[in-house]
């Protein structure tokens, strides 16, 4: 594997029923290039967090995973409203989440810790207005 | 214990079954599902009343042996297709998730 492989995928901003198929499938797809059960469980379960965010937060926004020999990166950028404090938002229980999405088992507060938990790395980039970037790195 | 096993001896209804010899190699409840994303392992029985489709992709994410509906929580006939597809083992108890979680291991 010399040139890293490249998976992108359009996170639909208004089904919330289909979020998570972008993370289903590189789940499928690092199964079949024979990445370990427990790689593809920490990138598949942070890209859904992260989804799952983006659906929530920004309408949508775009996936991108890169797999080279010794790591896997995930790329998740949104022009949602961004973060005004991203030390907040990393608390465990911390959520904006409307009550709808409540209702579907989602918006605990987890998910930035999660994505944390998940990767090697994360960096957060964002600005309120403009959007927010969020970069995950997960090492094997 | 596999998933067949678990089935005939809890007697549960079978909503969807892929896998019936995965073997079951422990076990977490919760209807939150980031938590659950966050703690259960790969080869949980995972009990939840939850049973909107996004548990289906929580279920394949976290690579669970099976779900188990419980309380006899209704299911949208769209959710057990998104099981079929996905190749997850999904069943349903009228017990509660207390109830049968104890059940399961006094097995």
């Amino acid at each position: 594997m010399s040139e890293p492989i490249r998976f992108h995928f359009d996170v639909d901003g208004d089904n919330f029923s289909s979020a998570g198929e972008a993370s289903v499938q590189v789940k499928r797809m690092l199964r079949q290039i024979g990445i370990s059960p427990d790689v593809i469980r920490k990138v598949s379960v942070a890209m859904y967090e992260g989804e799952i965010n983006m659906v929530i937060h920004a309408n949508g926004g775009d996936a991108d995973v890169i797999v080279e020999p010794n790591k896997i990166t995930i790329v998740l950028k949104d022009v949602g409203p961004g973060i005004a404090d991203i030390n907040l938002a990393m608390q465990e229980g911390y959520s904006t989440a409307p009550e709808n999405v409540r209702s579907l088992g989602f918006g605990a507060g987890m998910g930035l810790p999660n994505m944390k938990r998940y990767t090697d790395d994360m960096k957060i980039e964002s600005e309120v207005g403009v959007g927010t970037t969020v970069t995950m790195t997960v090492l094997f | 214990m596999t998933v067949n096993e678990l089935i005939d001896k809890l007697e549960l209804e079978v909503l969807n079954l892929e896998e019936g010899d995965r073997q079951i190699e422990g076990g977490y409840t919760g209807d939150l599902l980031s938590w659950v994303m966050g703690r259960a392992q790969s080869g949980d029985m995972w009990v939840t009343i939850m049973t909107n489709v996004n548990v289906i992709a929580v279920a394949s994410l976290v690579d669970c042996a099976c779900v188990v509906i419980a309380e006899n929580a209704e299911i949208g006939d769209e959710v057990i297709a998104k099981a079929k597809a996905q190749g997850i083992n999904l069943l349903r108890t009228p017990l509660s998730s207390y109830k049968i979680c104890n059940e399961q291991i006094l097995l």
